[in-house]
């Protein structure tokens, strides 16, 4: 197995609210790690740190080791880093653009400019995604015209055509219905064959359908983590055992 | 990627400077206003100039005192802030809190017309119609008085005070209202006992920037308050005020004479009260958050 | 409560009163200028140089020399005011030098008119050395209306929502590309609005331009930047105090052609604003 991120002894504040404390973990390349947690707990400022966004807050104040393939996040430039670490946000935030300028948007700001590049990187994004049939005859509509599920779908497929290693998601399907849920969820699996997943999710279900490994969060604190089966069936933290049988959060 | 990162780098530099232009244009106006005003100090003292009572700029040898252009300005703007706070403030409230939407976009649509309309088109109108009326109501030999200046420079006042006034009324928050309303308060005693003084801050930042505009006004009241640089002893007199002063003499001032700087010494006289003014209600507009 | 319900009554009638007397009046200063200026109005009036001694002949000169002036302005006051703009929304923190720039811009948009005119004459006509020029007046003019611009671009940009930076950010582009291509498109009419604003201001300010750049009487059209102009609203006040026996008509007039050049301008704003607050996406 291979390391995609290794964090040691990491700590982050903002002002002077610790949001993490000491969290060490490894993440392998090509798995799904499923991260858990209640609201506060801090799974959202640990995937921000992974692409550096936290920075966007100006209090925030960090220390310990991130380190992408051996190499210090924070000392590689911010835009290479993201390109090569995507995120996909709680809700479908497509930009103010026609479908296929959503899709591009990342890669022309990489400097494709090439008509004919633009439209492969298209139309394999929106494969990869699950939506291409469904938007295929419209690229030149706005956006906004597609449903929530498929807003999503396509944030997923302009992440995708940046050519990212890692994919972040951010509580994607916190505004989906069932089905569309189901769907984003298929679209990770088949994903994992050739990208690092990391997954923050309030449902606890969705953490045990697609994850391989479960990470548990709480206030700030990795309290567990191990294979999803592990974590679901004999978890041996009594707290992960509470907060997986709805006890809190 | 080199040649991008260089880029952006000397963009962001550009955008720094812009940003504090904005402080650099502020300490130029007050630096070069000093440069050229301060050296009227050399003729005559600080005391002299300020409550000195005449001002007979070309006489031989010049009587630099502003006491007549300040009670001038002073008159013309209490005039005006005794007809535009009130109406101002009513308009406001009723605009916020009584008017239908419809209603409410048409007049603050017309506030903003108002409000862009030169002060030099004001004048002329006032000029021909608002200074012959006061003549003829209160048997004037002139018509052109620190009276008919009020009237005008009202109207530039209000637009000012009805929109800020307007802002600070619609940003209290609307379970105040909601709360007087459950309690049995009909919706003008909700206005008068929770929204006016729960936007007080705001509505006296309205007034003082209203006011702040009167005070700096200069074509309109060149044209219609008489230009008489005397003390003056009822608002039915012509008067003339610090901004006309300037507006006026500069044309003939020669570069570097005495009045030539006193011109400027008005200037910083000016400068001085828009900024205590401006800076006054900003921390008032910002205390309310 | 009956007794409160007459008092409320009462209370907005007298609400409705103080609206009344801040709009009848407007609308009839927009009526009467209207009604005895459009006699005025022909192509002669609009094309042609003042004559004998402003009393006869058309505005053209002073139109044209506010075109000039209005022009030069926005050409000094967009970019500068829009990159201010754009540092304050979206690189300054909220720290002792934020603070002070918004102080500064608070006090820029207070200082009296005619404090910009003694500040341009100081600056550009002498210490520079522009003269009175439409150079000197454009700049003077310029500083005066940046408040304007500057205030509405920060609302503008203020205004589009954080989340498109952050997934533009998020994608690999750069801080300044999330600028050029996300928050400055969707802040177009905003700043329009703004810039149209500022136009209106300078068109029709007097003050700042006296000592300047306005010429009290020049029948042709000015050759350079560096050469005087003649200005609609200056114009407007010579005739209407320093030239006797000027006929009304043509004041009328010059007022009209000033009064529609700055209203109509101000409409245009409203109206942009008011399509793309109907339009907007978020």
């Amino acid at each position: 197995m291979v390391t995609k991120f290794d964090i040691e002894n990491l700590n982050i504040w903002f002002k002077e609210v610790r949001a993490l404390k000491d969290v060490s973990l490894k993440i392998q390349a090509n798995e799904i790690l499923s991260v858990i947690g209640p609201s506060n707990s801090g799974k959202t400022t640990f995937i921000r740190m992974l692409n550096r966004m936290n920075e966007l807050q100006y209090n925030f104040r960090m220390n310990g080791k991130v380190e992408l393939d051996g190499f210090d996040v924070r000392k590689i430039d911010l835009e290479p880093l993201r390109k090569r670490v995507g995120m996909v946000f709680a809700l479908p935030l497509p930009l103010p653009l026609s479908i296929f300028d959503n899709v591009v948007y990342g890669a022309r700001m990489h400097g494709i400019n090439n008509k004919n590049k633009l439209k492969e990187i298209v139309e394999r994004s929106l494969k990869q995604a699950y939506i291409w049939d469904e938007v295929k005859d419209r690229l030149g509509v706005s956006a906004y015209k597609l449903s929530g599920g498929q807003q999503q779908r396509l944030c997923i497929a302009r992440t995708l055509a940046v050519g990212p290693e890692v994919i972040l998601y951010d509580e994607p399907c916190s505004g989906l219905d069932p089905i569309s849920t189901a769907k984003v969820e298929e679209t990770m699996l088949k994903l994992k064959e050739k990208y690092t997943i990391v997954l923050v999710t309030n449902n606890v279900k969705q953490a045990a359908r697609v994850g391989d490994r479960t990470a548990f969060f709480l206030n700030g604190e990795l309290v567990e983590l191990d294979k999803t089966d592990q974590i679901f069936t004999a978890p041996r933290d009594k707290r992960t055992d509470g907060y997986i049988r709805g006890k809190f959060g | 990627m080199l040649v991008r990162k260089l880029k952006e780098l000397i963009i962001e530099k550009i955008i720094f400077l812009c940003g504090v232009l904005s402080i650099i244009f502020v300490g130029l106006i007050f630096l070069f206003l000093l440069k050229e005003g301060l050296a009227l100090f050399k003729f005559i003292s600080p005391g002299g100039f300020l409550f000195g009572k005449s001002w007979y700029p070309i006489s031989e040898p010049a009587q630099l005192g502003v006491l007549p252009l300040i009670l001038g300005s002073l008159i013309v703007t209490l005039g005006a802030a005794v007809i535009s706070i009130p109406i101002g403030v009513g308009c406001a409230v009723y605009i916020a809190e009584v008017a239908p939407a419809k209603t409410k976009e048409v007049l603050k649509t017309g506030i903003e017309l108002l409000a862009a309309i030169p002060s030099v088109v004001l004048g002329f109108i006032g000029m021909v119609t608002l200074v012959p009326w006061v003549k003829n109501i209160f048997h004037l030999p002139t018509g052109l008085t620190a009276l008919s200046g009020s009237i005008m420079l009202a109207f530039m006042a209000m637009p000012t005070i009805v929109s800020i006034a307007e802002d600070a009324l619609y940003s209290v928050p609307k379970s105040y209202k909601e709360g007087a309303l459950a309690l049995g308060a009909t919706r003008w005693q909700s206005i008068y006992r929770v929204m006016l003084p729960a936007a007080s801050s705001g509505i006296l930042a309205a007034v003082m920037l209203g006011l702040g505009r009167v005070i700096g006004e200069t074509m309109a009241v060149m044209m219609i308050t008489g230009n008489a640089a005397v003390i003056p002893q009822s608002i039915l007199v012509p008067v003339r005020t610090l901004t006309a002063t300037i507006a006026a003499e500069m044309g003939e001032a020669v570069v570097g004479s005495e009045h030539y700087f006193a011109l400027f010494a008005v200037g910083i006289v000016l400068f001085v009260i828009s900024f205590a003014i401006n800076v006054t209600a900003d921390l008032f507009l910002h205390k309310k958050r | 409560m009956h007794n409160s319900q007459r008092t409320q009554k009462i209370a907005f009638l007298f609400l409705f009163l103080a609206t009344l007397l801040i709009v009848v009046p407007v609308g009839l200063i927009v009526v009467i200028i209207i009604q005895k200026g459009l006699p005025a109005i022909n192509w002669q009036f609009l094309t042609d140089i003042p004559r004998q001694g402003m009393r006869a002949g058309g505005i053209f000169p002073a139109i044209v020399g506010t075109m000039y002036l209005v022009a030069g302005a926005i050409v000094f006051a967009l970019p500068i005011g829009l990159l201010a703009a754009i540092y304050l929304s979206e690189y300054s923190k909220d720290n002792f030098l934020n603070r002070l720039i918004k102080l500064a811009i608070v006090n820029l948009a207070g200082v009296p008119s005619v404090v910009y005119g003694l500040f341009g004459l100081a600056l550009f006509v002498i210490f520079l050395k522009f003269g009175a020029s439409i150079l000197s007046g454009s700049l003077t003019l310029g500083i005066m209306i940046l408040p304007i611009i500057i205030t509405a671009s920060r609302e503008a940009l203020e205004s589009v929502p954080d989340s498109f930076r952050e997934v533009s950010l998020s994608l690999g582009a750069s801080k300044w590309q999330t600028i050029r291509h996300i928050v400055l498109p969707n802040a177009v009419p905003g700043i329009l609005t703004g810039t149209i604003l500022g136009l209106g201001r300078a068109a029709g300010e007097t003050a700042p331009i006296l000592f300047t750049v306005a010429a009290f009487y020049l029948p042709r059209l000015p050759h350079s930047i560096f050469d005087q102009a003649m200005a609609l609203p200056y114009h407007l006040y010579v005739i209407s105090t320093q030239v006797p026996n000027v006929d009304e008509k043509i004041r009328y007039g010059t007022a009209l052609v000033l009064l529609v050049l700055v209203l109509f301008m101000n409409l245009v704003a409203i109206i942009i604003r008011y399509k793309f607050r109907k339009k907007k996406k978020w």
